[in-house]
């Protein structure tokens, strides 16, 4: 659906006397597939905007490809505004309109007609459930109601592609829960929904696939699941005495799901392993099979961050 | 045609948001109604003018075209706020012209300032002020013409500045000498040669000789098609240049 290779930007800014170059994305591929939620997590300042921007035709790329629902970035930029919608980060409704105004007009620039244009601004506020709110200014609304006004907006020519940057900064854990379901109702209208975030748990639970962005790159992609694996793959954090630790040491270093093994300071082990859900049964029989006293068992699953932090050397948290 | 029903899209939205506040009119002649009311009056003597009446009719045409070039000028800092909101790029990434964006704008300023202009006439009628009216619709298109040159030239210089910070200082360097040579306030009959000898090289210096004798009722003067073409080319340039601005614009 977007195939993107080796797009740069960089921004020429002016400090006092000196210009200086900020390579905001250098050299970016990505593939996204039809119907999915793709994330491009990454830490402020990533270019994670500046290469949404590029995409959705609002600034030009300094080199590179992209192909979006078909149309060359390049060579038919009418055609990619025709595909695609954008929800920018800083908002786009203006306080003095109503959001059925708003909606209105937006449909009626991409073409549509007044009859039409009016069909689908009532059909949108319903469905984001807004028709409450429809007639009154922008300016009365709350920051999830204007959220969701905003995100209409960009929705209103039933696009084939929809970009939305960071759709649930600054909105508290309700409105985000509701936002979740919102963009997952999109994707089961058969949209492809690309957002940008740096939450960690919005990247896990609500993309399908997900791009770690830092300092312009593409540091990792895949599945959350597939990333979290491909670092350590998880850890079994086994509870034991530490006259005990030395026996089950040796019971458990033979076994062939454990593919590392530490021994913990205060007694009790770490076990590395592909998937924990099954070694902890297996763990559990073999050292209760030696009449071993577990005093407990843990599984720790790696984190996005941990992804974060193996391939960046820095978590996001800190970032 | 798209451009035209682009425009017009624009424009109607433009004019909506300006009625729902209509305050607009009231501070926008404010002020040259107070010229007119307390200024005027020295003009007579001052002039050497016969009549009040003929002091007017050299006085409200400069007024009205100031009332143009700044009226205009100072349109981009609502452009500014637009920018800030996002509204600015929720247009551009549809398939709307760029051109309208910028027309459906330019096109509220005019017709707005056409307004205040027939209320400031409609006040200097009270003031014994005659115009035949052929003539002072000529006159309207002429400050038309000069509203959607300043309008456009204005937006586009907020998109390339996007602060108010510094659009404010920027309009103000450049309105103040183009206010000063183009004897707007009084005639430069008066001025010495060197005075008139760089008004030439202002193009509102002939746009408001040419309002004047619009309003003096002598269409043969020269100064009359010559104001109105000047203006004219320099109004396509404005928007045609400012209109770029809207299809490249960052952020
Ligand atoms: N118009 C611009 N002029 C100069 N520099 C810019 C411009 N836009 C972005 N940058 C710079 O490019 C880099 C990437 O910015 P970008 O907005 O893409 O980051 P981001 O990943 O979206 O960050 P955030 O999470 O904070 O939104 C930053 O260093 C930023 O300062
Ligand atoms: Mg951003």
């Amino acid at each position: 659906m977007i195939e993107t290779r080796g797009l740069r930007k960089s921004f020429r800014s002016r400090a006092g006397r000196e210009t200086k170059t900020v390579d905001a994305v250098r050299g970016v591929n990505l593939e996204v597939a039809e119907g999915e939620i793709f994330g491009f997590l990454g830490p402020n300042g990533a270019g994670k905007t500046t290469t949404l921007r590029m995409l959705a035709t609002l600034i030009e790329p300094d080199g590179g490809e992209a192909t979006i629902a078909g149309a060359d970035l390049r060579k038919d930029p009418a055609g990619v505004r025709r595909r695609i919608g954008y929800v920018p980060q800083g908002g786009s409704t203006w306080d003095e309109s109503t959001a059925r105004e708003e909606l209105v007009l937006q449909a009626r620039l991409y073409g549509i007609g007044k009859a039409e244009a009016h069909r689908r601004a009532t059909r949108a506020l319903d469905a984001f459930q807004l028709s409450e709110y429809a007639d009154r200014k922008c300016k009365t609304y709350s920051g999830g109601q204007r959220r969701r006004v905003e995100i209409a907006l960009g929705i209103i020519h039933e696009p084939k592609i929809v970009f939305l940057d960071e759709p649930t900064t600054g909105l508290d854990p309700q409105s985000r829960a509701h936002m979740w379901d919102e963009i997952r109702r999109l994707r089961a209208e058969g949209m492809t929904v690309f957002i940008t975030t740096h939450y960690l748990d919005e990247a896990d639970a609500l993309c399908d696939r997900i791009a770690i962005m830092d300092h312009g790159e593409v540091v990792a992609e895949g599945t959350p699941a597939e990333l979290k694996r491909e670092i350590s793959g998880e850890v079994v954090l086994v509870g034991l005495d530490a006259a005990a630790t030395p026996r089950a040491a040796e019971l458990l270093d033979t076994e062939a799901y454990v593919t590392k093994l530490e021994t913990a300071d205060e007694g009790g082990l770490r076990l590395y392993v592909d998937e924990g859900a099954t070694a902890i049964p297996q763990v559990l029989r073999r050292l209760d099979g030696d009449g071993l006293d577990l005093r407990s068992i843990e599984l720790h699953r790696p984190s996005l961050d941990d992804v974060f932090l193996t391939k960046t050397g820095r978590s996001l948290r800190e970032s | 045609m798209k451009l035209a029903r682009d425009t017009w899209l624009i424009f109607q939205r433009q004019i909506q948001l300006l009625l729902r506040n209509p305050v607009w009119v009231f501070v926008g002649v404010f002020q040259p109604v107070m010229y007119l009311l307390l200024f005027a009056p020295l003009l007579k003597p001052a002039l050497n003018a016969p009549t009040q009446a003929a002091a007017y009719k050299i006085f409200v045409p400069g007024l009205l075209v100031l009332l143009a070039i700044f009226g205009g000028l100072f349109q981009g800092f609502g452009l500014i706020a637009e920018l800030r909101a996002g509204v600015i790029e929720r247009s551009r990434v549809t398939p709307v012209s760029r051109l309208a964006l910028l027309l459906g704008r330019s096109l509220r300023d005019v017709i707005s300032l056409i307004a205040q202009a027939v209320i400031i006439t409609l006040l200097a009628l009270l003031f014994d002020l005659r115009v035949f009216i052929g003539y002072l619709l000529l006159a309207y298109l002429m400050l038309a013409l000069i509203a959607l040159m300043t309008s456009a030239v204005s937006y586009g210089v907020a998109l390339k500045v996007k602060s108010e910070d510094a659009l404010a200082p920027l309009m103000n360097t450049v309105a103040q000498p183009v206010l000063l040579l183009s004897g707007i306030l009084l005639p430069l009959t008066f001025a010495p040669g060197w005075l008139q000898g760089v008004a030439k090289w202002n193009p509102f210096s002939w746009a408001v000789d040419g309002t004047r004798a619009l309003f003096a009722g002598d269409l043969s003067n020269d100064r009359v098609w010559q104001g109105l073409s000047i203006i004219a080319v320099l109004a396509v340039a404005g928007v045609v240049w400012a209109a770029r601005q809207f299809a490249r614009s960052v952020r």
